[in-house]
């Protein structure tokens, strides 16, 4: 479990020049020397690079974490998780970002050197002031003093019902002994939770494992701070005419998906995208890093455009009609056809294609899966190529069904 | 002998109206003795818990994970099987949608999933009941409805073999699909298919659950189960499973804590929420977690309590409620209005989500309706809290109850009032522990 085994940049250099062109599309050259000037413990991710990766972290955040800006950069927020972060503030982050809103929530993260730390999570959404798009998350770290503030019983957001306890000395002790046994647990994993002191004393150690509740000048501090990111970038957005801000000022458009849905289509790993048939020439609206990776094209090369530029010369023209009929009739097929990467050179693609469902039941996307005929032949011991196609499929309708479910 | 009429639900598609025909000899590719000679299956052997439980529970990767190997496996499978037309109907077809309010049920309209079917009389006043091989149970299935073998492997190494003999000598575990899935990926875990074990919690069959909420490391499928007279409709043990991806308002009530257990199980009660429950959390192993909750179930079934089980984030997080909704339903103290919906509060109607039948329901859905449908399933106040007396005598701690804390949480129902925590009606009155064939209910 060691936090520091890798200390290159977890980044390649094609991901990399990605991170840095997503960073540099939206705000002008001295974005990140602006940004640097500002004390805030802050980081900012980009969801719409797969794994939702940091593509920017302030000398304050780390500062108070440990690590250098390129052992942080490419990395999902989740690095900074462990053993005793306690799983309700994960879960509301997790649907704060579904939802594209902001939150602000205490949370245990641990640092470099593998010490936790209590700090009050404060994130919010960047969005596009033109296509309503979240651009980036912003979200700040003000660590928790411990000092004279009272524990919640665990309020889920939406839910009210803070109870002051006057016991914030005794809650201080407890924040401190967790830090201290945090590291301990941290050396040896092996060891369980309760290995010193008396009944009493563990019971509540472990309960303030949960929560620890930051004062109402931290919580300002981060609302501050938070404004204090978004105006920069707003200014740094202006310039370059691409605007951002921290409300949603119009609604997305039909050919951009929202980032909770690119998120969740980052985790497969595998090629294909997803066309919308409601646009006219059904444009791909989706392409995954392994669909670039196979044809050779740039993500914005592809975007918008209809799957036929992988056609060429020598692509069977009935199996092209053989798909458009499927396609019309709403139907899923699997296809052998001979595609064209950019480069001219060509592959067979074992291509399968279904109509997706969203949560009304109406079709609102089709997938299609591409696997490159000369991988089929797989070692023994792993999924048959075409399980894992339509694992695919069925990961996209989990993805789509699920998040469309909500109507905002 | 307490009764119910519902209709029950179509699990598989060789589940007849009737008790299923002895036929077998059979044609049809089942599990029986007759097919199973030479039928082969793809084999998952999940790693080794307590050894990788640091791998587990840490998660330091670069990245977002990408999609697991045993989520792989059941979608690719599931899909297989939805595209070979194996369902009654496409559930990504049926309509369905978050209702507004601050607890976030969600709502499906599934006119398709009861059709067809003639209401059954269903016993509700027994926990547990023996085995019987004459009424429909997963050894009848279609080979072509299983998915893969599961099992709880000793290497640190996920194993996977993709074309294993079904061995009956070693009754596998095995993952079939429901034909009436209430979500997309809805498949069936059957702890040891072939030793025909009745629905009755066990600890190594419950800890076989908790692996795969683990392997499948997606806190958005989770493992569901029904006892009898909690809605369970096949007296063979199975737990259920599907994803959805969004939080349950169960998942999102707030807890308060209880006790620790001396293995570091940690138990709260769920507050603001309609069904009173239990959550079990923590411990210094998976294993711990696990059969802390067996212990608290196999004291509800010896007591004849019936209960649900959630397992839920990728097996960290484990509700139990116990529940009495199918006896008040024999009572006839159900309301009316509640009745009419013949919405069944099994295990995800509790979590949250609904499954309505009547388009009128789903129109209507409101947190309201919901919280009074789920209202009724749940034990009284006093009955709750005798319960937990019985559930914490179980395993081994008396009621450390932090009484010093003194905390007092006044809910908002969202009907507007307080709710009433001392309701007057004790139910889930005590039902006497069958011996006597029939059950006596005390009011």
């Amino acid at each position: 479990m060691s936090l520091a085994e890798s200390s290159v940049s977890v980044f390649t250099d094609e991901e990399e020049e990605e991170s840095s062109s997503s960073f540099h599309g939206r705000y002008t050259l001295w974005i990140k020397e602006a940004l640097d000037e500002l004390p805030h413990n802050f980081t900012i991710t980009d969801p719409f690079l797969s794994g939702h990766p940091i593509v920017f972290a302030s000398l304050g955040f780390l500062q108070m974490t440990g690590y250098s800006r390129e052992e942080v950069i490419g990395r999902n927020g989740k690095f900074f998780q462990g053993p005793k972060t306690n799983r309700r503030s994960i879960m509301e982050i997790r649907e704060a970002i579904r939802e594209e809103r902001s939150v602000q929530v205490s949370l245990l993260n641990y640092r470099k050197s593998g010490s936790p730390f209590w700090m009050l999570f404060h994130m919010t959404p960047v969005f596009g002031r033109d296509d309503g798009k979240v651009i980036n998350f912003v979200a700040v770290q003000v660590p928790i003093s411990g000092r004279g503030h009272h524990r919640k019983v665990r309020i889920g957001s939406g839910f009210s019902g803070d109870v002051s306890l006057d016991h914030s000395e005794l809650v201080f002790g407890s924040c401190r002994r967790e830090v201290c046994f945090g590291s301990f647990v941290h050396q040896d994993p092996a060891l369980p939770v309760e290995c010193d002191g008396d009944d009493d004393d563990d019971e509540q150690g472990l309960e303030d494992w949960e929560h620890c509740e930051a004062s109402e000048s931290e919580k300002l501090k981060a609302a501050e701070a938070i404004n204090t990111v978004l105006s920069t970038l707003t200014r740094y957005s202006e310039l370059n005419g691409a605007l951002v801000c921290g409300k949603r000022c119009c609604f997305r458009g039909a050919d951009c998906l929202s980032s909770s849905l690119v998120i969740s289509l980052g985790r497969i790993k595998q090629s294909f995208v997803l066309t919308n048939p409601c646009l006219p020439d059904m444009p791909i609206i989706y392409a995954s890093d392994a669909f670039l990776t196979l044809t050779g094209y740039k993500r914005q090369e592809v975007l918008g455009q209809n799957c036929r530029f992988l056609s060429g010369v020598d692509t069977d023209s009935s199996v092209l009609y053989e798909m458009k009929e499927c396609i019309l009739k709403g139907q899923s097929c699997t296809v052998q056809i001979l595609n064209y990467r950019k480069d001219k050179s060509t592959f067979w693609n074992l291509l399968h294609i279904s109509p997706v469902r969203n949560a009304s039941g109406k079709t609102a996307y089709f997938v299609g899966v591409q696997v490159e005929e000369s991988c089929r032949n797989t070692e023994n011991n792993e999924l048959r190529p075409e399980t894992r196609q339509l694992s695919v499929v069925g990961a996209v309708r989990v993805a789509v069904r699920s998040l469309s479910m909500v109507t905002c | 002998m307490l009764k119910i009429k519902r209709v029950p639900t179509v699990v598989s598609n060789y589940q007849k109206d009737e008790a299923a025909d002895e036929s077998v000899g059979c044609g049809r590719n089942c599990l029986g003795a007759c097919c199973i000679n030479g039928a082969r299956l793809p084999l998952y052997a999940c790693k080794n818990l307590e050894k990788s439980r640091e791998k587990l529970v840490i998660s330091h990767e670069a990245k977002e994970p990408p999609v697991a190997f045993l989520e792989s496996l059941v979608l690719g499978e599931w899909e297989d099987r939805f595209q070979r037309g194996l369902f009654r109907y496409d559930v990504t077809a049926c309509e369905t949608k978050v209702i507004p309010g601050k607890y976030g049920f969600v709502a499906q309209l599934n006119e398709g999933r009861h059709l067809k079917k003639r209401p059954t009389e269903f016993r509700v006043d027994k926990v547990l009941q023996s085995f019987d091989g004459s009424k429909f149970n997963f050894t009848k299935v279609g080979q072509e409805e299983l998915l893969f073998q599961f099992e709880a492997g000793e290497d640190d190494q996920v194993q996977f073999f993709p074309c294993m003999p079904l061995d009956p000598e070693n009754s596998p575990s095995v993952v079939a699909i429901n034909v009436s899935p209430i979500e997309y990926g809805h498949v069936l875990l059957i702890p040891r298919v072939l030793d025909c074990l009745p629905q009755k919690i066990d600890h190594k069959s419950l800890l076989l659950a908790v692996h795969m909420a683990a392997e499948a490391a997606n806190p958005y499928f989770r493992l569901g189960y029904n006892s009898l007279g909690a809605f369970a409709t096949i007296n063979h043990l199975h737990f259920q499973a599907y994803y959805l991806a969004m939080p349950f308002p169960l998942e999102r009530a707030p807890s308060k804590k209880m006790i620790t257990t001396a293995s570091g199980v940690k138990i709260s009660e769920l507050l603001n929420y309609p069904v009173r429950s239990l959550l079990f959390e923590g411990g210094s192993s998976m294993q711990d977690l696990s059969d802390t909750v067996s212990d608290a179930c196999v004291c509800l079934q010896n007591n004849n309590i019936p209960f649900n089980i959630l397992i839920a984030d990728c097996g960290r997080q484990i509700f139990v409620m116990p529940q009495c909704y199918a006896e008040k339903q024999a009572l006839g103290e159900v309301s009316p209005e509640v009745l009419e919906t013949q919405v069944n509060p099994a295990v995800w109607e509790i979590s949250g989500h609904m499954v309505l039948k009547r388009k009128e329901d789903y129109e209507g859905a409101s947190e309201e309706n919901a919280w009074r449908l789920l209202e009724e399933a749940s034990l009284s106040e006093e009955r709750f809290k005798e319960v937990n007396a019985l559930i914490f005598e179980a395993i081994g701690c008396s009621d450390q109850e932090e009484d010093h804390e003194g905390t007092v949480v006044h809910q908002q129902s969202p009907n507007g009032g307080v709710v009433n925590q001392n309701s007057n009606r004790i139910h889930g009155g005590v039902i006497t522990n069958g011996t006597a064939a029939e059950c006596i209910v005390l009011q």
